[in-house]
């Protein structure tokens, strides 16, 4: 089996290789009142940009959002099955999971499919008893907890720019969101794999919420007004 | 017959005469072409796919649609592999049965899109060489387009492409039907007939520049009254 899945999966196979969906840029971080999630929204098989308008942030629960970067049928399955894992434990233990926790069952859940092909690098994000939670979760058997992360192909530029406006502490909750914001849609404009639309999401203490979702082309004449 | 497929090295099929010698693999996929498409409107959905079965340089079938009726208010779409779409309509059937059984009601068309990503990603590591587009009503009665990837990732759409001439028909569709690049244009709500003409102007186009797509074109359209099925002849060179 295995030999067949090399002989048609990688190298030089025929024309038509089977292609699946890669993304991205994703990024989220913590502050004051809570963690900022942004996210594009471009999905690209091969050259070909598959989709322009795919839901990156995956709503586990009501108070944990998870992202999606890598291979987005691996994403959106694992973490549909970490929103069933966490109802389950909610159901047994009579309250809600925490960040920590919800993160490291699913890094055990891919951690036995380790080696065999699985592309999925995902941050949980909620808040719990301890405050707001973020953690860094892959496939290769990553996990590890912080206060900033951003993740896929277009990761170095969203860093460059949230590096840059974190430094300056105690930002309000539209600062924050605009910068979230204006780290993705550099992102997206120097990186070809990432695009579409801009994903906001706002974790705090009473749950999550969507602050926005803008097109980047629109974000791109705003910013552009506004340096002139 | 063996897919047993002689390329060079930059992924073509290799000419006649080669010229050195040559690995033979065995590959328990081949592509078998065709495309596919789907339009979400107001009250219907329309699902449309090409006729032609190939493989290589021949054309095995010019009567083979790509288009399977599900129920009486979802049809999918299936092309890449006919031997994988052949086996994954068989299995979505039986399971459509099995529910139908077990709840005493029809599937609705997103309780078969998220079914169908669950049958996909359990052949994760062998894939069914598919791509999947569903089209139907939901169940306010609005059309509603699923587009898949071969594991299975799947979002609703209001229009997709999908197999060989997708590349092709996508960008025309995102223009038409999704106003993109255009300025200044009022945004009119698709109509059934317009939305028809436009399928089929566009897998005209297909026909002409894709050697997989031709021959005749199966629209499906899905309203409440039913489905209704019309043939349209393409290009068969």
């Amino acid at each position: 089996m295995n030999s067949i899945l090399t002989a048609c999966s990688d190298g030089d196979g025929p024309e038509r290789k089977i292609q699946f969906l890669h993304g991205t840029t994703t990024l989220a971080f913590k502050f004051q009142h809570g963690v900022i999630v942004a996210v594009d929204s471009r999905a690209t098989a091969g050259a070909y940009i598959a989709s322009q308008t795919v839901k990156k942030v995956i709503e586990i629960n009501p108070y944990l959002l998870g992202t999606m970067a890598g291979g987005a049928a691996d994403c959106s399955f694992w973490e549909r099955l970490l929103a069933r894992q966490c109802r389950v434990y909610e159901l047994r233990n009579k309250e809600r999971i925490s960040v920590a926790a919800a993160s490291k069952l699913l890094a055990n859940m891919v951690y036995q499919y380790k080696g065999m092909g699985l592309s999925m690098g995902t941050m949980v994000c909620g808040w719990d008893k301890t405050g707001p939670g973020l953690y860094y979760v892959d496939s290769e058997g990553n996990r590890v907890c912080g206060d900033l992360f951003a993740v896929g192909s277009g990761s170095m530029y969203a860093y460059g720019i949230v590096d840059s406006g974190l430094k300056q502490k105690d930002l309000t909750v539209e600062e924050a969101c605009d910068l979230g914001c204006r780290a993705i849609y550099q992102a997206t404009y120097r990186d070809a794999y990432s695009g579409g639309q801009v994903n906001l999401y706002h974790v705090h203490s009473e749950g999550w919420n969507r602050v926005s979702q803008s097109d980047v082309l629109m974000l791109h004449q705003q910013y552009q007004a506004e340096k002139a | 017959m063996f897919a047993t497929q002689v390329y060079g090295d930059n992924g073509k099929m290799k000419e006649y005469h080669y010229t050195g010698p040559v690995e033979h693999r065995f590959s328990p996929y081949s592509f078998n072409g065709g495309t596919v498409l789907a339009v979400a409107g107001e009250d219907f959905a329309i699902v449309a796919s090409d006729t032609r079965l190939s493989e290589g340089y021949s054309i095995h079938s010019r009567d083979s649609p790509k288009c399977y009726k599900l129920t009486d208010t979802t049809v999918i779409g299936c092309s890449g592999f006919h031997g994988d779409c052949l086996t994954l309509t068989k299995i979505i059937d039986a399971r459509l049965k099995m529910y139908k059984h077990s709840n005493n009601k029809c599937m609705t068309s997103g309780a078969i899109a998220a079914m169908l990503s669950t049958i996909l990603y359990g052949r994760r590591f062998f894939p069914y060489y598919v791509y999947n587009i569903i089209g139907g009503l939901d169940e306010e009665g609005k059309g509603a387009v699923y587009s898949f990837d071969p594991v299975g990732s799947y979002q609703r759409d209001t229009y997709k492409a999908g197999g060989s001439a997708s590349a092709m028909l996508q960008p025309l569709l995102d223009n038409q039907i999704g106003f993109k690049n255009m300025e200044g244009v009022q945004h009119l709500p698709l109509s059934q007939e317009k939305a028809v003409q436009l399928v089929k102007d566009v897998f005209i186009s297909a026909a002409e520049r894709d050697v997989y797509t031709g021959d005749a074109l199966r629209i499906c359209i899905v309203t409440k009254d039913g489905i209704k099925e019309e043939t349209v002849p393409l290009r068969k060179d």
